[in-house]
């Protein structure tokens, strides 16, 4: 790697595809997604449950299960991560690579203590004695703002709310100094006024050490609060990216745009009805035919129908697949 | 889903292969031979196997023909099996089921009668029965009876526990379901899954345990034969004819063995289908 | 105006000796939807199990049509269920794995229409799917088939088969994705407006809730703080806990602002 210039993106990933083998074919949940997250940047993901934002990740971190095929590349840190044998990617993986999860119950182990878990991960990664490691869980914890930290350590993690628990499971991913911190649907578990202080504490993280982060979600106000450029999936594919401003001013895609009117406005009027999306995404198992929005779209004419729209660069930073974008 | 991953292994496939051969032989065997069950043949008294004299097997101490005798003692114990394993598995699986739904007071004395019959030393009480009614074959159902649902009955009652907190049943009960409505209905047929694969491991266990008894002179009696009957007379011809106790001491095991590996493999294609 | 048709006074919960649920006072009246706000750990699941008598309620008195629910003997209690139903918040835990979509629907007329036939039946059921936005050829099928939203339909489509005068839903949408909320909101507002089923609508969403309340009521560590109007209270809160909560919701993106975070009322830093 050449020592003299930065790497342009902590993480890039090229045609990335993710195939499962079900009876009667595969299913494809994740088409070919190329995107880059660059140092000290916030990329958000925005898409629907199933529209593979996930299983990409996933497929990065090296989480998925055995029967999945993964191809395509994805490089970190200028270095292919796909494929890597199990001992690089452990050394890789927890340290400067951290992922936190939607549910912190399932993701902190239950029958062992807030503390040992997190001491855990610096012996085993950082080579601390039990004594070093135990007073970085601390500051680790008073990093995050927990109160009474010391009183938690001690603590199982059925003792603590959903907030705290994902407070500790971000603490969890920062303890080596990670380069890019994956946050799947971190607050989709927790209330709307936990989710604000959530997302707060991870805009101040990431001033105070100029981390990267992804952060993947369903909901399009959480991941506007937070990032720099925004990209959009849906069944499979990313079908919109822009800088974050950019896309929140005037989305360019009909499905980005649908999903703005679906961000709540207590400016608005009150009406009866609630905005909403009609119908639903394509599963995985199904063929791909034209454009994957289009059975949804307002805009759809005959040509959706059968010609997928390619994603095309509108300016640098800027990409849609569309064949009637908005702008 | 699980019944398509279950007949795609070899394991599975090769043992229920066996097993549903034992079970043919057993039950059209007898009559490929001209041999009868009780007839006693003075002529071949102890005598080897061999194709000339149409005993197969060989025949025992009263001349009587192994091949056609190991078949009916496998006939014996495999309805005994049967028989005894499914009223296991029922009484099991409502009392576990009960027991695990309605909880509270009625759960803890339902409990109490599985953990003073679980501790019964099996032996002693059917040696305790034979004493008081004497040899009598149904005693043999009396005993495997008392302890045959137990394990099941505790393994239901924990998935009923842990049933009983779910949100389909909270609504079913909000959409007015009685007590019995909610077992039947809902309990029951969610915590079939570890039910049958406990019953497969089951039935070779009351087998096993019906031939024990029997060995022991506890329970199939003369002339009647059981493959525990028929390896008792074994054993004790080892020396001198070892034949009469091979036959059904390898249809035994052969069919234990059987049983022991299709249960798992069915526990396997199970579990991987709650994993999905 | 008119008698209530639900009239909570003074009920409560404790939970091996927290109080979940302090002394909660409220009326619903026909053909209206109730919102509760409220965050997690503030009691309003806890709420909507003990008006139903899910879980026993430590003191209070639930009134329905004249009678106290939480009195009366399991028989007529059992008589009231088909008038008084429930929507979970997970879809596809409140739904038997085991059965299918047809089974499910059809528990409520088995308990409490046992004379009808099959063929009636098989009727009923399929005009409710066509209700909920579900095709006929879906009663076949188990949930596990299912997307989240279609099985919500389907847990609504349930809770609606005996045209309930009223139904509580318990975070009807929280589990689902933010673009298929809508859709089921809007269908319970058609379902009321067909039906002229009163809601008491339970969420932590206030987005939400504002769509489809006429009154609102707002729980905090087991007590209804404020109860008003729903116009009323988005615009004009009275206690400072209400105010902290609308303070506390995402600012919508007309342009990019940094959230603030939300005040902490109770001043224990607590998450």
């Amino acid at each position: 790697m050449t020592e003299d210039r930065e790497p342009l993106a902590t993480l890039s990933t090229r045609a990335l595809r993710v195939d499962y083998p079900i009876f009667g074919g595969t299913a494809a949940a994740v088409r070919g997604v190329s995107l880059s997250v660059g140092a000290h940047e916030c990329l958000g993901v925005v898409g629907e449950s199933g529209s593979g934002k996930t299983q990409l990740f996933m497929a990065v971190m090296g989480l998925l299960p055995s029967g999945a095929q993964v191809s395509g590349s994805a490089l970190f840190q200028d270095g292919e991560i796909l494929g890597l044998p199990p001992d690089q990617l452990n050394r890789i993986r927890g340290s400067k690579l951290a992922m936190v999860f939607q549910d912190p119950m399932t993701s902190l182990t239950p029958h062992l203590k807030i503390g040992m878990q997190l001491a855990e991960i610096l012996v085993h990664h950082r080579g601390l004695s039990w004594r070093d490691a135990e007073r970085a869980a601390l500051s680790a914890l008073d990093r995050v703002h927990i109160p009474d930290p010391r009183r938690r350590l001690k603590q199982y993690p059925h003792e603590l709310s959903g907030g705290m628990r994902q407070r500790v499971m971000i603490g969890m991913s920062l303890l080596c100094e990670p380069a890019l911190v994956i946050a799947d649907e971190p607050t989709s578990a927790l209330d709307v006024t936990v989710q604000a202080r959530i997302l707060e504490l991870l805009r101040e993280l990431r001033t105070q050490t100029g981390i990267s982060i992804v952060l993947i979600s369903h909901d399009l106000a959480v991941v506007a609060s937070l990032a720099d450029r925004i990209a959009v999936m849906y069944a499979g594919r990313v079908v919109e990216s822009a800088p974050a401003a950019e896309l929140l001013r005037g989305a360019r895609h009909p499905y980005s745009a649908l999903l703005m009117q679906c961000v709540p406005d207590f400016h608005r009027a009150r009406t009866e009805r609630m905005p909403f999306l009609a119908g639903q995404a394509p599963g995985a198992a199904e063929p791909e035919r034209g454009c994957a929005f289009a059975p949804r779209c307002p805009r759809s004419t005959e040509r959706c129908t059968h010609e997928r729209p390619a994603l095309v660069a509108v300016h640098s930073g800027a990409e849609v697949a569309c064949h009637h974008p908005l702008t | 889903m699980a019944r398509r991953r279950l007949l795609a292994n070899p394991g599975a496939r090769i043992s229920l292969g066996i097993i549903l051969a034992l079970v043919a032989l057993a039950v059209i065997g007898p009559w490929l031979n001209p041999n009868r069950v009780e007839t006693l043949d003075w002529s071949f008294i102890a005598a080897d196997p061999g194709i000339a004299h149409a005993h197969w097997f060989g025949t025992d101490r009263l001349g009587r023909d192994l091949y056609v005798r190991t078949l009916a003692g496998a006939r014996v114990s495999m309805i005994v099996g049967l028989v005894a394993s499914a009223v296991s598995l029922s009484l099991g699986l409502m009392y576990g089921a009960i027991a695990g739904y309605v909880g509270g007071r009625t759960d803890d004395v339902m409990m109490r009668l599985v953990e003073i019959l679980g501790g019964l030393p099996l032996i002693f009480f059917v040696i305790f029965l034979t004493v008081v009614f004497g040899r009598n074959e149904y005693l043999l159902f009396v005993s495997i009876g008392a302890v045959g649902w137990l394990t099941l009955a505790r393994i239901v009652r924990g998935q009923a526990l842990s049933i009983r907190r779910q949100e389909y049943i909270e609504a079913a009960i909000a959409s007015g379901a009685g007590t019995a409505r909610i077992i039947c209905r809902h309990v029951l047929p969610n915590v079939i899954g570890p039910v049958i694969v406990y019953a497969t491991l089951t039935i070779p266990q009351i087998i096993l345990l019906e031939s024990f008894l029997s060995f022991l002179g506890l329970g199939i009696q003369e002339p009647r034969a059981s493959l525990g009957t028929l390896i008792a007379e074994g054993a004790g011809e080892m020396e001198a004819a070892p034949w009469i106790l091979l036959g059904p001491g390898v249809f035994l095991t052969l069919l234990l063995v059987c049983l022991n590996v299709f249960g798992d493999r069915l526990r396997d294609a199970f579990d991987a289908g709650t994993r999905r | 105006m008119s008698e209530p048709l639900l009239d909570v006074r003074g009920l409560g919960v404790d939970y091996r000796g927290v109080r979940a649920l302090g002394e909660v006072s409220f009326q619903i009246y026909a053909g209206e939807t109730l919102g509760l706000v409220g965050e997690s750990g503030s009691g309003k699941s806890t709420l909507a199990r003990a008006v139903l008598r899910l879980i026993r309620a430590s003191r209070g008195q639930v009134f329905w049509r004249g009678m106290d629910l939480l009195r009366c003997d399991a028989a007529t209690l059992r008589s009231q269920r088909r008038e008084l139903q429930i929507v979970f918040q997970d879809p596809l835990t409140s739904l038997n794995p085991r059965m299918t979509v047809a089974g499910t629907l059809a528990e409520p007329l088995l308990i409490f229409e046992r004379d009808l036939t099959a063929g009636d039946r098989h009727m009923r059921m399929g005009r409710m799917l066509e209700r909920v936005g579900l095709a006929e050829s879906m009663l076949g099928r188990y949930p596990h088939e299912l997307s989240g939203g279609q099985c919500q339909r389907v847990a609504i489509a349930r809770a609606m088969m005996l045209h309930p005068k009223l139904l509580i839903c318990d975070e009807p949408v929280s589990s689902l994705d933010v673009s298929i909320q809508g859709q089921i909101v809007n269908l319970l507002s058609d379902l009321q407006s067909e039906f002229g089923t009163a809601m008491l609508f339970i969420s932590h969403n206030l987005a939400v809730v504002r769509h489809i309340s006429h009154r609102v009521a707002v729980i905090h560590d087991g007590n209804l703080i404020e109860t008003a109007s729903c116009e009323a209270l988005f615009a004009a809160p009275v206690h400072p806990y209400t105010r902290a909560l609308l303070e506390a919701v995402l600012v919508p993106i007309s342009v990019p602002v940094p959230v603030c975070a939300a005040p902490d009322p109770t001043g224990r830093g607590r998450v």
